[in-house]
């Protein structure tokens, strides 16, 4: 997506040399005189709001419908993640993963086990590998699924919702029949998994992957060229390159901006630089380039989980998790009958998995970004400190500036192109 | 209205009076109303708001209850669902939104967060938020799966279409007290110990 | 001058070339450089980082705090750089003596995706930035009394009785910050008297009874 192909099918009045729908505000060319005795009005939206996606407030400072400040308040969903990490074992901390950004919960669970792999130098096989990048795609898919649909809403349109949703339940089918559970996966362990696909699990994912993309078709033909979403998305909200550089934005964001920028290319893990697929790159840095960047990522997900498909199919049979049972639990068959293996579990169940002293951080490419895992490790089975590198809580930090200026319904906008989850937000 | 928590040693009273035939006629329709016209105010916080909104989109079908006008505005709300946790930063906005909500009301809590903290036995966490408002449902589940959800749904109903106009005690305002608490400061500490395993994971080395 | 660790990036010998003994040590952590720098030039050595041709450290990943265990230990502010043209990443950290006052200069200036990365640091180890232009807590509420979550010395279940933490949170008004005094504290930080602006600089806001 390097150019634009996509030109305004509509002559709609007031549209600008480039094609675009000109956004002149009301009055511009006569005198406005500005101590009319207009005083700026305070507007709080949230923390309980529809269109805030989570429990995020902002306090908007505005003169008519302009909006001259945007103060986000947030910490309305603090939960302590970090400090209970503290009080776990690493393996303990993976379902606390699952609920720091619950739209995509399996690819955060991957990035806790390879941060814990990396922090105690561990290998994992090719079979789990691949496996882990389904999760990871999958992931994407349903993350971007949902942020398509409250998007949606937010902009007036319902029918994504229940488009995006509906595919959703697809994948939260394969999820559950995965791991057991919808949404708290819990899917990783260090060194492995915590379960392998059941039989005739793939045959379901490549039903999906099949299918899957007419939905992203219809969405395409419903937006792309929709006058009134281009007239909504198009040149608001707008960041460029070397803002959302020195605004540490990542994922999405920071590639709609024109930095061709994805963790999965340029510091590749889990084998990714082996898969064929494009990183999407916009120009404008506007509400539209984030849409098309996450509507492409979709089917290059898409893309991925069909190869990666090929490949587990090529590797049926090999193994799973490391053979190296102090740090993964060994078959509970083996447990029972084996002193070694008992002894191997007991002592993981009772008092973890220790890491050597040292620090690590590992960051992947998470649906909203750039999601990191900050070990640091004093040699017992408890971390010293789990810091998240949060990609959404720093995303946000750049709404003040995106919405400086902007009228008040394009802050919803402005605030839902962010792709914002106020779990991670939070913590 | 939620369980009135009976002040300490004393049983609360039933009232002695005893509906009569219209009352309970007239009850029946009203209730009839109320069960099937349950106007949700959705508090998603966390995870469980996830499960929430699966539970209102295609596949289960929230409207069949006649749930599907979600009420943002608290004023024409009729049951609040606490989805999620509620840190203590958000604890008096659920109580206002509670305030403002008009009787008749009801709340569901739904999860492990909203009912107990769930897994969240820390510094930031309301351990239930039945210390903040009063509850009349609790789905358990981390997230409760939609049909726990809508089982909880069906179990208010049951609730709603049990009320009759002859108890005036089921309309009573729980507000906080003077002193700042909604329930006494000596139940909140003690439905916030610390149960079951997290008992042990409190060393961090 | 001990041997090079294997693996350590180049950045760190520039840095040792520039700066002297201001680089305090440096080691190699699976496969992550990471060096030490004295608190009163962090942020020159930050800003060299990020300006000099050959460096380009012009992505800040994240800045956090670690409190260790041992209490003798100081605290350290760490700030994770990357080269998104050279791909290569940095962690350069600052300790700081938990005896003296916690502070450290701002990388605001440099990095405007510090601003809340610092008031999360602030909020959590109470590590004041200095030169941050509005640095209130984030994530906790401004009157929060119980202290620095993160640090070591704070209990997993806070510092009051849940009873108390409770009759506080109801006590709080849901409005606050909502005025135009909040909207314009940070406009108005450096005309404050000086000793209001120490206070607030040390988290000092109207403890709450
Ligand atoms: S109960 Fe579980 S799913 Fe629900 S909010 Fe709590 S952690 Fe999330």
């Amino acid at each position: 997506m390097s150019t634009r192909t996509v030109e305004m099918a509509l002559a709609t009045p007031g549209l600008d040399d480039r094609g675009r729908p000109s956004r002149l505000p009301l009055g511009v060319g006569t005198a406005v005189d500005d101590d009319l005795g207009a005083e700026h009005m305070l507007v709080n939206i949230g923390p309980q709001h529809p269109a805030t996606h989570g429990v995020l407030r902002l306090v908007l400072e505005l003169e008519g419908e302009t909006v001259k400040r945007c103060i986000p308040h947030i910490g309305y969903l603090h939960s302590g993640f970090e400090k209970l990490g503290e009080y776990r074992h690493y393996n303990q901390i993976v379902p606390l993963t699952d609920r720091t950004d619950y739209l995509s919960p399996m690819a955060n669970n991957v990035c806790l086990a390879l941060a814990a792999e990396k922090l105690m130098g561990i290998e994992i096989t090719e079979r789990c590998q691949v496996l882990r990048v389904i999760a990871c795609e999958m992931s994407r898919v349903i993350s971007h699924l949902v942020w398509l649909g409250t998007t949606g809403i937010d902009l007036g349109a319902f029918t994504p919702f229940l488009w995006s949703f509906y595919q959703r339940e697809r994948i939260y089918n394969l999820q559950e029949a995965w791991t057991g559970a919808r949404l708290t996966t819990s899917l990783t362990r260090i060194g492995g998994m915590m379960a392998d696909v059941p039989d005739g699990w793939e045959a379901g994912l490549r039903d999906f992957t099949a299918t899957f993309t007419k939905t992203l078709d219809e969405v395409d033909t419903m937006f792309t060229r929709n006058s009134i979403w281009c007239g909504r998305t198009q040149g608001v909200g707008v960041l460029t390159a070397d803002e959302a550089i020195n605004y540490s934005l990542s994922g999405p964001m920071l590639r709609a901006s024109g930095v061709d920028y994805d963790v999965r290319k340029d510091r590749p893990y889990l084998g990714y630089e082996t898969y064929d697929f494009d990183v999407p790159v916009g120009e404008h840095g506007d509400i539209y380039d984030r849409y098309r960047v996450r509507l492409e990522e979709m089917y290059q997900s898409n893309r991925i989980l069909e190869q990666a498909l090929d490949r587990l199919a090529r590797l049926k049979g090999a193994p799973l998790n490391t053979d190296d049972h102090r740090v993964i639990l060994p078959p509970k068959g083996r447990a029972m009958s084996d002193m070694e293996a008992m002894i191997h579990h007991f002592k993981q169940v009772m008092e973890g998995v220790p890491a050597p002293a040292g620090e690590a951080y590992l960051g992947v490419e998470n649906p909203k970004g750039e999601l990191g895992y900050y070990f640091v490790a004093d040699g017992t089975a408890k971390p010293v400190r789990w810091r998240i590198r949060p990609p959404s809580f720093i995303n946000l930090a750049c709404l003040p500036k995106l919405c400086e200026g902007a009228l008040l319904s394009d802050v919803i906008a402005i605030n839902a192109s962010v792709d914002i989850v106020m779990g991670e937000i939070d913590r | 209205m939620g369980l009135t928590l009976p002040s300490d040693g004393e049983i609360a009273e039933v009232p002695a009076v005893s509906p009569n035939w219209l009352t309970t006629r007239l009850d029946f329709l009203v209730n009839w109303g109320r069960a099937n016209s349950l106007w949700p105010m959705p508090f998603g916080t966390a995870c469980c708001a996830i499960e929430f909104m699966a539970t209102a989109a295609g596949r289960f079908d929230i409207s069949r209850f006649g749930m599907e006008r979600m009420s943002f505005s608290p004023r024409q709300a009729d049951v609040l669902i606490c989805a999620g946790r509620l840190p203590f930063k958000l604890a008096p906005i659920i109580r206002r939104v509670w305030d403002q909500m008009p009787q008749p009301k009801w709340a569901i809590s739904m999860g492990a967060c909203a009912s107990t903290g769930g897994i969240f036995d820390t510094y930031a966490m309301v351990q239930g938020i039945d210390t903040i408002i009063p509850v009349d449902v609790y789905v358990p589940g981390c997230p409760p799966r939609p049909e726990g959800l809508m089982y909880g749904i069906m179990l208010l109903q049951k609730k709603i279409k049990g009320e009759t106009m002859a108890d005036p005690s089921l309309r009573q305002e729980l507000l906080v007290n003077d002193q700042g608490f909604f329930v006494p400061p000596a139940k909140i500490d003690e439905i916030s110990e610390p149960f079951g395993n997290s008992v042990h994971q409190t060393r961090s080395a | 001058m001990t041997a090079v660790a294997p693996g350590l990036s180049p950045s760190v010998e520039a840095l040792r070339a520039a700066f002297g003994s201001a680089v305090l040590r440096s080691a190699v952590s699976c496969g992550d450089s990471i060096v030490w720098v004295d608190r009163d030039r962090a942020h020159e050595v930050l800003a060299w980082l990020k300006n000099t041709p050959g460096q380009e450290f012009n992505y800040l990943t994240d800045i956090t705090a670690v409190d260790y265990r041992d209490p003798g230990q100081p605290l350290e502010v760490s700030y994770q750089l990357r080269s998104l043209g050279r791909k290569v990443d940095l962690r350069v950290k600052v300790p700081l003596d938990k005896a003296k006052p916690l502070t450290v200069d701002s990388v605001f200036d440099l990095w405007r995706g510090a601003d809340w990365l610092e008031r999360e640091v602030f909020d959590m180890f109470g590590v004041t930035f200095a030169g941050h232009p509005d640095l209130r807590r984030i994530l906790m509420w401004d009157t929060y009394a119980e202290g620095h979550p993160l640090r070591k010395d704070f209990p997993l279940r806070g510092n009051f009785t849940r009873a108390e933490q409770t009759r506080q949170a109801l006590a709080a008004n849901p409005e606050a910050h909502y005025s135009m005094e909040e909207l314009s504290i940070a406009d108005a930080f450096n005309e404050l008297p000086d000793d209001m602006k120490r206070r607030l600089l040390e988290g000092q806001r109207g403890e709450l009874r």
